[in-house]
């Protein structure tokens, strides 16, 4: 079983948004809407401000909680890698899941069903890199499987000092963000 | 200092969450009233008591039946894919207390049709004999009146209570995960489906019952409100912060005035006066509770979507 | 309130236009699954810095366009503009189809013309200036790789009265230091080492909000080896947040910083002796020229702290030679520009990187023959732009030199203008005069791919298609390992748009100056002179890139270490400056300060949009379709703003800006406010983009012009807060 995460080094991210676009266009994601996107956290008051940019999306959680209030279990997790998925033709837009994200990172495409990150997975079966971890210029991005300790992703936490978002909301995040 | 700012701009989603508008909170208040309803007129006929043939309470299932069609509507307009609604009934999801609800709300027509049978009205049974037939059949059997009866109760109890566990269980909302929630709903459903009846009750006896049960359920619901804000109150700051959107946020100057002083504490107030023959019964107080019951529902459906676990664009 | 902006909007006549066939979003998100792929190779044009690309067709359509891994420039990661590139193919508000005013100048109506009819007055005009004025009276303003075929007309025709803003508004006093020190300019793409750099100072450059890619890709190897990073900024940028030192500078004082670190570096002999010694020249009177301007003195200047300058001066000493001093890239700030620039310049000849790993490399490309055309016939009289050589180190033509020829008919008058890809409206500062100029013209041309302000004012419009639908000339790039790169359609025009090649050749057709374009089509030319080279153009086609052999590019691997300067080594005291009047070491003099009550405005880049070129692009513009003007929050507290307020910005002219979103920030100084260039369109055929955000270049009235080259220096401008939006 392969558990795909994604490591975020927010020393080298610069917030271009270059992963929100290349997401955009990759995925088609309709003009208004995204499914990435950069937030940027300052602390401190002039001139001693610090600053941690974020790429952030989908955390592809190990405890999802989108996928355990779909009534028509329309959201999912992939047997692959343990992503978190919509199948489009089975959700009736009800918005549950909209509402369980605590990372408020699900919205209604125009056509209707819930949407989100994907983890770029017709990409990743290809054996290619989701679309912002491939577009990165700063390669701050990094994707890869948590069960396998060999793996970059795996090798940095380690390595690196750590977070995800908001753990004590109990999903069990697996986008992890280095400092 | 914090300043945390985002790229995204989501509709439905930024700068606050707002997923669901008027139609859910509709559907939960409905839900809730009908609970009320099927828990009064199951009581009443599993005891057999106020054998007069227009007792209220013997009614209001049909009303039940025709309101929980509309809340059901209202469900249905809040869809985004509407077409995919038949979906519901290809699965059953244990831990989506969505599932539960579409399933249970098969059970419910049933269960409030059979009630409904137990008394048919007239202007019913004259148009349509066969009811009639049917009515007398199933009280020929008395043990059926008091099993409908129950199990209308234990319906009602389920069905109330889900109104408050289909917010409760999303955890991403800190206003909206408390288990007390579901309590409050039931015991506002009991209040608004009692001020229903003792609104609409010819019979005075029946009439100031009902105050006095509604008297009993508006007391109940302050006090499940303080636990629930107990709760809030003594948990993380999340929890902290969410239910003070409600005590003096945002959302305060409403949950005040128009849920905790015209929506409970006024009209027990007059009730009180009113069953202690003081004053006159009026509707006044009653149509106070159900405003007040549908006001609840919309603030906790708003100010839970407004609550939240690390909002950029939560007011610092 | 006064706007100076046209006011009168663009209507179009012509019923092919009235039913335009944009193409909407919903068509270009279309959900279907892919059936057919097919990839292009290509390079980008989004901004000016040409990364190698890759476009995908599904279906017929176009879906992505990706970096090309063989390209050196982009490592195969395009930045944010070049991913959204597809928006400027389907942007429905792009040029459509020749353009030609209806009725008089300034009524600004249109009708739509062929192209053969639009081009045909344009040559008839064109002679008839040739025949009153001499070719000389045309003038061209053009930016990017487009430009060539044009330029080449144009010198065809017998003008060299060409200019773009990258020079006087841009990189020219950059170029200008440098080469005054080092002999060499640092040209584009820059040839920082910043991958190799140990130690980055970045003075105002705001890397990753700049988003040049191939410099923010380094900035992140240097971010990722620990390089010692120091920015000067009075604004929080992002690359301030990487550094190790933040020093918050008084808007204006940079050189006066510069002279204090290069006093500490000589008084406390931190700098780079040997080097010096090899290379430098006039070293001793620059001692002597700097030992007054201390830290101490610096201080009330700079407002940074006499001990932070000597710490972080100590910092680069330990680095070098891998210390880098940016030099920057938009450096028209306060007049004292060139000479700023050139104190960089000797800034890192004292770390002694000039040649040399983590500073400056040498950057090299291939020997690709240029196409053999006639000879340009010989001109009279001298470009236009700098009578009696003015700015005496001025390399490049003045674009404001030609506006002013224009408006006074000095040294002679220019009576047509070519504008390609350049929007001089939001590019050059005080539009007022820009459009005085323009009144004193027989010709205006436009050639562009969206209708721009500058549009706005032309007697024909023609619609250019956009890069990923057309030939360009060869990129024979200059960088870190010589490659070459073609730039080839990837679909069809969606309208009536035509290829800058093209138009140049049938233009100068119509000019009887055929003989200048010999090559049946552009094709004809590119596989000439790739031919020529000895190399494949099939290769070229198919890959997109063709490196060349790798060379040295420093001195340690063989390059030979000479400074083309009069003196042939780095000028620490230059003659040629004292000969020509001005300080042989740079001096600091205080620019003007905003009067009470005054914020100094100051712009910057956003990593999303390139100039004011991107608004109408959807993409992009979804990631952000308006500008915030960005103030102190005490500021803003004490006018009660808070972010998301809506205000207008008056500046000392009595301008006043569109309403602009504020943003309350903690990342500014007390005494500027900021603004991202770019937005603020008002030019109504930009549907989308209209009046969203503020244009900083209607509020730029002033500006001072450096004596040395003639840039114009735009961060000299002063507002207000105006809180009735």
């Amino acid at each position: 079983m392969a558990r795909f995460a994604m490591v975020i080094d927010t020393v080298k991210c610069v917030g271009c948004m270059d992963c929100v676009v290349a997401c955009k266009t990759e995925n088609k994601v309709p003009e208004g809407f995204n499914r990435d996107w950069i937030t940027t956290d300052a602390k401190g008051k002039f001139p001693t401000v610090q600053m941690e940019i974020r790429s952030e999306r989908c955390n592809h959680c190990d405890n999802p909680p989108c996928v355990y209030c779909c009534p028509t279990k329309a959201s999912h997790v992939h047997d692959l890698g343990g992503v978190v998925l919509v199948h489009h033709h089975m959700c009736i837009g009800c918005k549950a899941c909209l509402a369980s994200c605590p990372y408020d990172a699900r919205f209604i495409h125009p056509d209707g069903y819930a949407d989100k990150c994907t983890f770029c997975i017709h990409r990743v079966e290809k054996g290619l890199d989701p679309a912002c971890v491939a577009v990165c210029p700063t390669h701050c991005m990094y994707f890869g499987d948590l069960d396998d300790v060999e793996s970059q992703v795996s090798k940095l936490l380690l390595e690196r000092k750590n977070h995800a978002l908001i753990p004590e909301a109990g999903t069990r995040p697996e986008i992890y963000y280095l400092i | 200092m914090i300043e945390l700012t985002t790229t995204r701009h989501n509709e439905l989603i930024d700068p606050i969450v707002h997923v669901w508008g008027w139609e859910i909170p509709i559907y939960l208040f409905i839900g809730g009233w009908v609970a009320g309803m099927m828990i009064l007129s199951g009581y009443f006929f599993m005891k057999g008591r106020g054998k007069e043939y227009h007792c209220v309470c013997y009614r209001i299932p049909l009303l039940a039946l025709g309101l929980i069609t509309l809340g059901m509507l209202a469900l249905f307009l809040d869809l985004e894919h509407k077409f995919y609604v038949w979906r519901l009934y290809t699965t059953f999801a244990v831990k989506s207390p969505m599932s539960w609800g579409a399933w249970l709300l098969l059970l419910l027509y049933p269960t409030l049709f059979i009630i409904f049978l137990l008394q048919v009205p007239d202007w019913i049974s004259t148009r349509w004999p066969i009811l009639h037939s049917w009515s007398q059949k199933l009280r020929s059997v008395k043990a059926i009146t008091k099993i409908v009866g129950m199990v209308n109760i234990v319906m009602g109890i389920i069905l109330g209570t889900y109104t408050g566990i289909l917010l409760s269980a999303l955890g991403a909302r800190p206003l909206w995960n408390s288990a007390i929630l579901c309590i409050l709903f039931l015991v506002s459903g009991l209040s608004t489906a009692a001020a229903m009846v003792h609104m609409i009750a010819k019979e005075r006896a029946e009439r100031e019952l009902l105050a006095r049960a509604d008297n009993l359920f508006l007391f109940m619901e302050l006090l499940v409100l303080a636990l629930f804000f107990i709760g809030l109150l003594s948990s993380t700051n999340v929890q902290i912060q969410s239910a003070m959107l409600l005590l003096n946020g945002p959302y305060a100057a409403v949950f005040w005035v128009f849920v905790v002083l015209l929506g409970i504490v006024v009209p027990l107030f007059i009730q009180n006066l009113a069953v202690n023959h003081k004053i006159i019964h009026t509707p006044v107080s009653p149509i106070m509770v159900i405003i007040g019951g549908l006001i609840l529902r919309f603030i906790i459906v708003s100010a839970g979507q407004f609550s939240h676990y690390a909002n950029a664009h939560f007011i610092r | 309130m006064e706007f100076i902006s046209r006011r009168k909007f663009l209507k179009i006549g012509g019923a092919s236009l009235a039913a335009t066939t944009a193409i909407g979003n919903a068509k270009l998100f279309d959900s279907k699954r892919a059936t057919e792929l097919r990839q292009v190779p290509t390079f980008c044009d989004i901004c000016f810095w040409k990364c190698g690309a890759i476009a995908t067709i599904q279906d017929g359509k176009l879906w992505k366009v990706e970096g090309n891994p063989k390209d050196p420039l982009s490592r195969g990661r395009l930045c944010p503009r070049g991913s959204g590139g597809i928006g400027a193919h389907y942007d429905p508000d792009r040029l459509k189809t020749p353009l030609m005013r209806k009725s008089v100048r300034g009524e600004e109506e249109w009708v739509a013309v062929s192209w053969d009819e639009a081009l045909g007055f344009i040559a008839d005009k064109m002679k008839k200036i040739k025949a009153d004025y001499g070719p000389e009276a045309m003038a061209l303003f053009s930016h990017g790789i487009g430009g060539n075929f044009l330029k080449h007309m144009l010198k065809a025709y017998g003008s060299a009265n060409i200019a773009a803003p990258s020079f006087a508004q841009c990189r020219g006093p950059r170029d200008v230091g440098f080469k005054l020190t080092f002999g060499e300019d640092v040209s584009s793409p820059e040839r920082t080492d910043i991958r190799n750099a140990e130690c980055l100072v970045l003075i105002g450059s705001h890397l990753g909000e700049n988003m040049h890619n191939t410099q923010v890709q380094e900035f992140g190897d240097a971010i990722a080896q620990d390089a010692e990073i120091i920015v000067v900024d009075p604004r929080f940028s992002v690359a301030a947040s990487k550094a190790k030192y933040y020093l918050p500078i008084k808007p204006g004082a940079d050189l006066a910083l510069l002279l204090a670190w290069m006093n500490v570096l000589v008084t406390e002999n931190l700098y780079n002796q040997d080097y010096v010694t090899k290379y430098g020249f006039g070293f001793d009177h620059f001692v002597n020229e700097i030992l007054p301007f201390t830290p101490e003195w610096a201080y009330p200047e700079t407002g940074i702290e006499p001990d932070l300058i000597r710490q972080t001066a100590r910092v680069m000493a330990r680095h070098k030679p891998a210390t880098l001093i940016h030099p920057g890239r938009h450096v028209t700030w306060y007049g004292d520009d060139a000479q700023r620039s050139r104190a960089i310049a000797l800034l890192n000849a004292l770390m002694g990187n000039w040649g040399v790993k983590g500073g400056f490399y040498y950057p090299v490309s291939m020997d690709i023959p240029g196409y053999p055309y006639p000879e340009y016939p010989h001109s009279e009289r001298p470009k236009v732009d700098n009578p009696d050589n003015k700015y005496p180190f001025a390399h490049e033509t003045i674009t404001n030199g030609i506006r002013e020829a224009t408006l006074t008919g000095n040294p002679y008058p220019i009576k047509g203008w070519l504008v390609y890809a350049t929007n001089l409206m939001h590019a050059l500062p005080n539009e007022k005069e820009t459009i005085q100029a323009i009144q004193n013209l027989d010709l205006m041309v436009v050639i562009d791919v969206i209708p721009a302000e500058i549009a706005g004012w032309a007697d024909v419009v023609l619609p250019e298609s956009v890069y990923l639908e057309r030939y360009d000339d060869l990129n024979v790039e200059w960088f870190r390992e010589p490659f070459t790169a073609l730039r080839q359609p990837v679909i069809d025009p969606p309208h009536d748009q035509k290829p800058n090649w093209w138009i140049a050749k049938t233009l100068a057709e119509k000019l009887d100056l055929g003989h200048y374009f010999p090559w049946k089509d552009i094709e004809e030319y590119l596989s000439y002179r790739i031919n020529q080279a000895g190399l494949s153009y099939e290769q070229l086609k198919s890959e997109g890139i063709l490196l060349g052999e790798k060379q040295p590019i420093y001195f340690s691997e063989g390059v030979p270490d000479v400074f083309p300067t009069p003196s042939g080594k780095i000028e620490f005291y230059s003659l040629q400056l004292a000969q020509a009047g001005f300080d042989a070491v740079p001096k600091y003099t205080k620019p003007p300060q905003p009067p009470p009550g005054y914020f100094r405005l100051l712009y910057g880049r956003s990593p999303v949009h390139s100039f004011s070129r991107t608004q109408s692009n959807r993409i992009l513009m979804d990631m952000m379709d308006e500008n915030e003007v960005w103030i102190n929050q005490d500021v803003a507290g004490r006018y009660g703003l808070k972010s998301g307020d809506y205000i207008r910005l008056k500046n000392q002219d009595g301008v006043v800006s569109n309403r602009i979103k504020v943003k309350a920030t903690e990342r500014i100084r007390t005494d500027c406010v900021y603004m991202i260039h770019g937005f603020g369109h008002n030019s109504r055929m930009l549907k989308f983009a209209y009046e969203k955000g503020v244009s900083d270049a209607q509020l730029i009235t002033q500006y001072t012009v450096d004596p040395l080259m003639g840039g114009t220096a735009m961060n000299v401008n002063f507002v207000t807060l105006e809180l009735e939006a």
